[in-house]
């Protein structure tokens, strides 16, 4: 840690006293923000507000990805001040989504916001007159113009969110995505959940998907508050569930973009090779999604040496077989036709946007959490990225998921081998009652999930319970990525670059 | 090339499992626990429940209620265990409460299924999936049902997109007062007789959202649950034995 006048400055995954984070002025805030972002080595993780009887306290947390640290920065609107501040989205479009959310929280008014509409509705909106039945949708009069709905409810077994496409003819002009509908007051329940236990249970079902990015995430915040280590064994198992539950889902993706695409076959064949690998999970931890394998100091699931020789001979089974079908799918000209330049973004809208993950690496932005601030077992064996990929469209985001099954793959092989070379097993996990907080701490815990980076932060308070906890999954960025996409496009090409995002409405509803 | 296509459908092989009902699933997979007599501090394994799943004197464990994480039975061997047994579907809410000494299986409430079910779905049972603040790991199970390995189409059970179409509504999700009325809506434009499927321990209960504000469950007071299917996310083999159970006559 490291204390300058304006900002306090941590690696991921470790707290401070929250004393120490100097609170500057909102026009130096706004300056210092502004400054950072002009560097494209920095983007903003996290930036939110927690009330309490002096005002509201602002904590911005900036990610220099250079020099693998995070700024943190404060400012504070206090109660008998007008709650009035100047728009940060005016200049850098990528706040658009903490602004709005900070608005509908708690009412603050941003000058020159663009258009600050409701994020969620959550249940601890500022304005309860706001629901989700008068949603604000961008409009154009014309006589020429159609608009088409979809949803909440949709054609196949996903969850729900509202899509309004402005038409024109068969062209999308504008594609407005409107969510809310999986708001389950997640971050309220972190603070009424009086157990460790049943916040690590809340955390694996913020998105079912991302049991183990975000189940890494919680645990790792409330590690780093706690003061408690993790064993380098353990350390790297976790990088290998994390690394298996990319494939599982990268998998499962590419059986999907296979059925928008009508390759049958593709589909059925990266179905099926989806299954051995949530059954290896299974066989692990009870549970195809991973769900109770990642806990607080230590695992009630360690990886034996049968576990390790059924990983090995998994690997060997699927990687032969998957190799073979993506070759096919990507030389595939009925398949190429549908991916190539459909649905793509420029370098220069992914990085305003703030696109993280899949969404930044089909650009050639190689932001990747694992690389530019490592956590678990990527601090002591690092992961192969790439930034080759450019175009941007569906092409590339399921050239992506191909690369990163790859790289995971190799990843993981090396991780075992390192593994056979401690020869210890993983710890149980730390026991409800020997888990203290440092009392009145900040923490920032940031993982690479198989949709992107995933930011959790903490506060304590001065009896070492949590006094406020954030969740911010890659969608709340993303989602912006896919209404770019369709400008233009026939809506027709919606449901291929929609599962081309596959973006989780629960992680950005909470 | 064509000789590719061919090694890959040779790789394939056949995906699909044969007996959904026998078919054993590897790993510690927890299924339905069984509770033995020992004697233990009870209050001492209900306090480990993250969900109030677990009630004392005698000691018993909701099946609507519990997130199958586990943490009784690694702390209580002895007195709780949980089996790989994945047939965990009823009709009858009290079925999912397990009792000390209890074994067998789970079985549906004959008496409780309505005439028409097995006549008109039996051999067709066409269903709208509604994910109501479903974590989409659920939704990701329900999904594999269909898929080359469960195949569930071959008894004719299908997620279909229009609810017109449809036989009866599957309900992930602990269902959030911004889906509510969604839910009503689909549920209305199901044509009779219908039938409501509860998927997951967030449907069925809450589960660990269990008395969050951001809660509205209403719905589920107004309209007989024809079948529950509990899990965290239930195993595609729990949700296809459980719907063949209440579709039709089984051995």
């Amino acid at each position: 840690m490291n204390t300058t006048e304006q900002f306090v400055i941590l690696k991921n995954m470790e707290s401070c006293s929250i004393d120490k984070i100097p609170i500057i002025s909102y026009s130096d805030f706004y300056q210092h923000i502004i400054f950072l972002m002009k560097d494209p080595q920095f983007h903003c993780v996290n930036y939110f507000a927690m009330p309490n009887e002096e005002g509201l306290f602002f904590y911005c947390c900036m990610a220099d990805d250079s020099t693998n640290t995070i700024q943190i920065l404060s400012h504070v609107l206090s109660t008998d001040k007008k709650k009035q501040l100047l728009s940060l989205t005016k200049e850098v479009m990528a706040f658009h989504v903490y602004e709005r959310e900070l608005a509908e929280n708690f009412g603050i008014e941003f000058i020159y916001n663009p258009w600050d509409k409701p994020l969620r509705y959550a249940t601890n909106r500022f304005d309860k007159t706001k629901t989700i039945e008068n949603y604000p949708f961008y409009k154009i009069e014309s006589d020429e113009l159609h608009e088409v709905g979809v949803g909440p409810i949709h054609a196949g077994v996903i969850e729900p969110g509202h899509f309004r496409f402005l038409c024109n003819g068969e062209n999308v002009l504008h594609l407005e995505i409107q969510l809310g509908y999986q708001h389950r007051g997640v971050e309220a329940l972190f603070l009424t959940k009086s157990t460790f236990h049943q916040q690590n249970i809340l955390a694996e079902s913020i998105a079912g998907d991302t049991t183990i990015g975000h189940g890494l995430a919680f645990v790792s915040a409330i590690e780093a508050l706690g003061n408690i280590q993790s064993e380098p064994r353990l350390q790297l198992e976790r990088a290998i569930a994390l690394e298996l539950e990319r494939i599982a889902i990268h998998v499962g993706d590419l059986s999907a973009l296979c059925v928008d695409v009508a390759y049958q076959f593709g589909s059925a064949v990266f179905g099926a090779l989806r299954t051995p690998v949530i059954n290896y999970l299974q066989r692990w931890c009870g549970n195809r999604f991973g769900k109770n394998l990642i806990r607080i100091g230590g695992t009630h699931y360690p990886l034996t040496d049968e576990l390790i020789q059924s990983l090995k001979l998994f690997l060997d089974d699927f990687e032969p077989r998957f190799t073979l079908m993506a070759k096919r799918m990507f030389d595939l000209p009925s398949v190429q036709v549908r991916f190539e330049n459909i649905g793509g973004l420029t370098p220069e809208q992914t990085h305003a946007i703030g696109a993280v993950g899949m969404a930044a690496r089909m650009n050639g932005h190689g932001r990747d959490i694992r690389k530019s601030h490592p956590f678990a077992a990527f601090q002591q064996e690092a992961i192969d990225t790439f930034s080759d990929i450019k175009s941007g469209d569906v092409w590339a985001r399921a050239m992506v998921r191909k690369k990163e099954i790859e790289a995971s793959i190799i990843y993981i092989r090396k991780l075992i081998l390192t593994l056979s070379s401690t020869n210890d097993s993983s710890a149980k996990p730390l026991p409800e009652k020997e888990i203290k907080l440092t009392p009145n701490s900040f923490t920032i815990s940031l993982t690479e999930g198989w949709r992107g980076e995933i930011c959790h932060c903490a506060l304590s308070n001065t009896e070492g319970k949590l006094s406020l906890y954030k969740v911010k999954d890659p969608s709340l960025h993303n989602w912006m990525a896919l209404a770019l996409s369709l400008r233009d496009l026939e809506i027709s090409d919606f449901p291929v670059n929609n599962k081309s995002y596959n973006l989780s409405y629960c992680g950005h509803d909470l | 090339m064509i000789i590719e296509e061919i090694k890959i459908q040779k790789q394939h092989g056949k995906q699909f499992i044969k007996d959904l009902a026998t078919q054993p699933v590897p790993g510690p997979f927890k299924g339905r626990p069984e509770i033995s007599f020992e004697k233990v501090d009870d209050s001492k394994v209900v306090d480990l429940c993250p969900t109030n799943a677990i009630t004392a004197n005698p000691l018993r464990i909701d099946l609507g209620k519990c997130v199958f994480c586990g943490e009784c039975s690694l702390a209580f061997p002895n007195k709780i265990r949980f089996t790989t047994d994945y047939r965990l579907a009823t009709n009858d809410r009290n079925k999912l409460i397990i009792q000390e000494g209890e074994t067998g299986p789970i079985h549906l409430n004959e008496a409780k299924i309505r005439k028409e079910i097995q006549s008109l779905f039996g051999r067709s049972l066409k269903l709208r999936q509604i994910s109501a603040a479903g974590a989409n790991a659920d939704e990701a199970e329900l999904n594999a049902c269909g898929n080359v390995n469960f195949d569930m189409g071959r008894y004719g059970i299908e997620f279909l997109a229009s609810p017109r179409h449809c036989d009866g509504i599957v309900i992930t999700g602990p269902i959030s007062v911004n889906m509510a009325e969604a839910v009503q809506i689909c549920y209305d434009a199901v044509p009779d007789p219908k039938i409501i499927i509860l998927v997951g321990t967030d449907a069925i209960s809450g589960g660990i959202f269990e008395g969050s504000p951001a809660l509205d469950r209403s719905f589920l007071d107004k309209y007989p649950i024809d079948l529950f299917i509990p899990g965290n996310p239930p195993h595609p083999l729990t949700f296809v034995n459980g719907v063949l159970d209440l579709i039709r006559k089984r051995k």
